[in-house]
């Protein structure tokens, strides 16, 4: 039977092509892997490969043929050109969607929209409720994030923390203080200082089914393994449609610590916050520090979770109750107010709060939302706000440029617009590496009072 | 981890960098049985028929982006995977991972439908070429970005020892990835930790177009693991049986709790890195020497000839394995593609 060989496509873009020259010739025997001609493209001259076992009966595009389309039949096994004649000479390229043949299809305009297909979204479930007389315990960010561990670590065996200094050191910022002594090497490992490595296996560990906690010991170091977080993490379970499981909680100090300079300072909450399938954590205080980490511990999805160094040793209330766990994705209004929104989230949230009594001593009544998690965002409580205060500031230890703020500001521009009284201002570091100077580290960083003078901006009384 | 559970390599007196090496030479290569033989034999075959298939696919606009093929190198894959305890071992590779698929017996139909991209597709056309995977066969892929497998495959040995399952992990990586920081990093924790790994190099002599030689200060990769005590084995990765004996020995030592292993296989591939490859950077008569000379499967049917295994047999195994190609490529292009709400399906598993 003839068999119609075809100009191949031998790159996803190319079209046509040169063919520069056969290496075989009419009533050649050829078999598999036998290198029939060779082809040239815009790139490269690359060599054509046959796949089929028989005698070339005829030649039908001869050597230094230019612009030969991808399907063109230039050459006949056991036959002729007559046998062939039928096949089309141009590349059939019926595309019909859903039936495949994607290489080449032209921009489909009616298909360029996303399907009307997005999943429900789920009503998002707010913190427990507290009983009436439970009483609170003043406990610093530290030990909260320590104890979130520590229990997560007596209910699943599965759950083991690794990182430099996690073990014998007791932590560098002494975060899993004790966690050793209860635990045991087997399930509180120090590595060598070998970011990307021990990213890597945590992260294969995962995916054979343990529950491990990454400690960075901060997240400027993560720099060094972000594509374990990013490639390996974020998106196996994607590419996998859906075999691939990363439970894997990646957790450090992130954001300006004190006199560190440019390297050691950085917040990279909006970094991580633009990648689909991670999860992002960036608590303020005690008690979202420690339910939200048990919430990431469980979650059976990749979460990057992100403390502030400044914030450790500042002690807050936490609910005394047997499992103190928090929905990921929720953000919490801190404190009501119905002037103006301070949206922020990590160590903003302290400036929000000091400028929200600030205002009040000027008549204005700001409400402080504390966002929390920052991916998946809850749109839903800021634009809540927005229609009650109709104005909003975005507060951002971290740089302006592709920022949450940005984020925020264009959430509130997109569907929110009707409601805004006033733009939405952002108030973030200075757009430069942090200085080491004690004056010029303190310019460069947010604080209350310029939250204070966005606050008033925004409502036309400054 | 458990530092009061293993011997540190650094206090063992009797450690031997070229112990395995030595009982390889004097074990040699696996003695295999006619019917292991044949069906190391039907493995390479199936693998090289579906790859030709592929690349046959490719041109013909089926299959988009980047696809490499693992033709010339089908001894290493099926000759090593051969002796692990499927569901219990777990295997990791790179992007050229069509082969490791097919021989830890993952149905070709799938596997092709993931390089068409349809729903039926191993991760439902979602993945492509470069990233498959099958928990179910302990499989796990399929990346994309060069070396990366190496540490997951440390962290995957990780978890066998620290839930004690007896299993090891079979991480694959080129002579190209040899070369990635991470790879040594990995190193050094494995041998610290004594994870049940064994990294395996396939040596196919080209990173893209960069012979080892030209990008490589130390070709001799199995000695590559030397400074972090990790004993190599150097294997030649055109034998199957030889391929077969060497794992023999690196699993004994593993299994044993004797921590990693590295091999170095020697292999070979015909096609280019991937299909766009212009093929310049070595000679048609260096190809045409190795796939005369050196095939791993004209080698393994002419031992099997030689045991007098019947001609007409060996066709009927090749027309067998060829219809079971069409029919895996005829699935892969007449199924459908994925439904457009799988769009946003499995990108996280919990709805927040």
């Amino acid at each position: 039977m003839a068999t119609a060989i075809k100009m191949p496509a031998l790159s996803p873009t190319m079209e046509e092509g040169t063919l520069a020259k056969w290496l075989v010739k009419e009533g050649d025997s050829v078999s598999p892997g036998d290198i029939l001609a060779e082809i040239e493209t815009d790139k490269a001259t690359m060599e054509f490969e046959c796949i089929d076992e028989g005698t070339v009966g005829a030649i039908t595009v001869p050597e230094g043929t230019e612009n030969v389309k991808v399907g063109t039949v230039i050459a006949v096994l056991d036959g002729d050109a007559s046998d062939v004649a039928g096949e089309a000479a141009e590349p059939e390229v019926k595309d019909v969607p859903g039936e495949g043949k994607d290489v080449g299809r032209e921009a489909d305009t009616d298909g360029a929209q996303p399907p009307e297909t997005k999943p429900a979204k789920k009503e998002r479930a707010n913190d427990p409720e507290i009983a009436e007389g439970t009483s609170m315990t003043s406990v610093t960010v530290r030990e909260a994030l320590r104890d979130a561990m520590a229990e997560e670590m007596r209910a699943d065996e599965r759950v083991f923390v690794m990182g430099e200094e996690v073990a014998e050191y007791q932590g560098a910022y002494k975060v899993t203080q004790g966690l050793l002594d209860e635990f045991g090497p087997k399930r509180v490992i120090d590595t060598p200082i070998t970011e990307y490595g021990f990213a890597g296996i945590g992260t294969g560990a995962a995916m054979g089914g343990l529950r491990p906690i990454v400690e960075f010991m901060t997240f400027n170091f993560a720099m060094q393994a972000i594509d374990h977080i990013i490639n390996s993490a974020a998106k196996t379970n994607y590419m996998s449609g859906g075999q691939m499981r990363c439970p894997v909680v990646f957790r450090g100090p992130n954001g300006a610590a004190s006199r560190v300079g440019a390297q050691h300072s950085q917040n990279y909450g909006p970094w991580y916050a633009s990648v689909p399938g991670l999860v992002v954590i960036a608590p303020y205080d005690s008690r979202d520090a420690k339910g939200l980490l048990k919430a990431a511990i469980r979650s059976p999805d990749p979460v990057v979770f992100l403390e502030n160094e400044l914030m450790y040793g500042k002690s807050f209330d936490v609910p005394e109750v047997d499992d103190w766990v928090l929905p990921i994705g929720k953000a919490r209004i801190v404190r009501e107010g119905s002037d103006v929104t301070i949206v922020s989230y990590s160590i903003g949230v302290g400036f929000a709060l000091e400028a929200a009594e600030k205002l009040a001593g000027e008549g204005i009544d700001a409400e402080v939302i504390d966002l929390r998690t920052l991916r998946p965002l809850d749109a839903d409580t800021v634009l809540e706000s927005l229609k009650k205060t109709n104005r909003l500031v975005v507060a951002e230890e971290g740089y302006p440029m592709c920022s949450i703020a940005s984020e925020i500001s264009a959430i509130c521009m997109e569907q929110g617009f009707d409601y805004l009284d006033a733009p939405v201002l952002r108030v973030s570091d200075e757009d430069v590496p942090l200085p080491y100077a004690a004056n010029l580290e303190k310019l460069a960083l947010i604080d209350a009072d310029r939250i204070v003078k966005a606050a008033k901006k925004v409502c036309y009384k400054d | 981890m458990a530092a009061d559970s293993v011997t540190p390599p650094t206090d063992d007196p009797d450690f031997k960098l070229r112990s395995l090496q030595e009982a390889y030479d004097k074990a040699g290569a696996y003695k295999a049985t006619d019917e292991e033989l044949m069906a190391l034999y039907e493995q390479m075959l199936l693998i090289r028929r579906f790859e030709e298939k592929a690349g046959q696919m490719y041109g013909l606009g089926l299959i988009g982006g980047f696809c490499h093929l693992y033709i010339g190198q089908e001894a290493v894959a099926v000759g090593l995977q051969s002796a692990l305890a499927e569901g219990k071992d777990s295997v990791i590779t790179g992007y050229r991972d069509h082969g490791h698929m097919l021989a830890y017996g993952i149905d070709p139909k799938v596997i092709m439908a993931e390089l068409t991209g349809r729903q039926a597709g191993i991760s439902k056309g979602k993945g492509g070429s470069m990233h498959m995977f099958s928990t179910e066969h302990a499989f796990y892929g399929g990346h994309g970005i060069v070396g990366a497998q190496v540490p997951l495959g440390a962290g995957l040995a990780f978890a066998h020892k620290y839930r004690e399952d007896g299993g090891v992990c079979l991480a694959y990586f080129g002579d190209g990835a040899a070369n990635q920081g991470q790879v040594y990093e990995t190193f050094n924790m494995a041998s610290l930790w004594q994870l049940p790994i064994i990294f395996v190099i396939e040596n196919n002599q080209y990173a893209m177009g960069t012979s080892t030689a030209r990008s490589s200060a130390e070709t001799e990769f199995h000695r590559r693991g030397t400074a972090f005590r990790i004993p190599g084995m150097d294997v030649d990765g055109m034998d199957v049986l030889a391929v077969r004996g060497a794992i023999e020995i690196a699993l004994d030592h593993v299994r044993g709790g004797g921590g990693p292993v590295l091999m170095e296989l020697s292999t070979y591939r015909y096609r280019g890195h991937s299909m766009s490859d212009p093929a310049k950077y070595r000679t048609r008569e260096e190809v045409q020497e190795m796939r005369e000379k050196r095939d791993p499967i004209e080698a393994a049917k002419a031992e099997l000839l030689k045991r007098g295994v019947d001609e007409e047999k060996l066709k009927e195994l090749e027309k067998t394995i060829r219809s079971q190609v069409n029919e895996a490529a005829d699935f892969a292009e007449s199924s459908p593609e994925p439904e457009p709400s799988e769009l946003y399906t499995d990108v996280l598993v919990e709805n927040y």
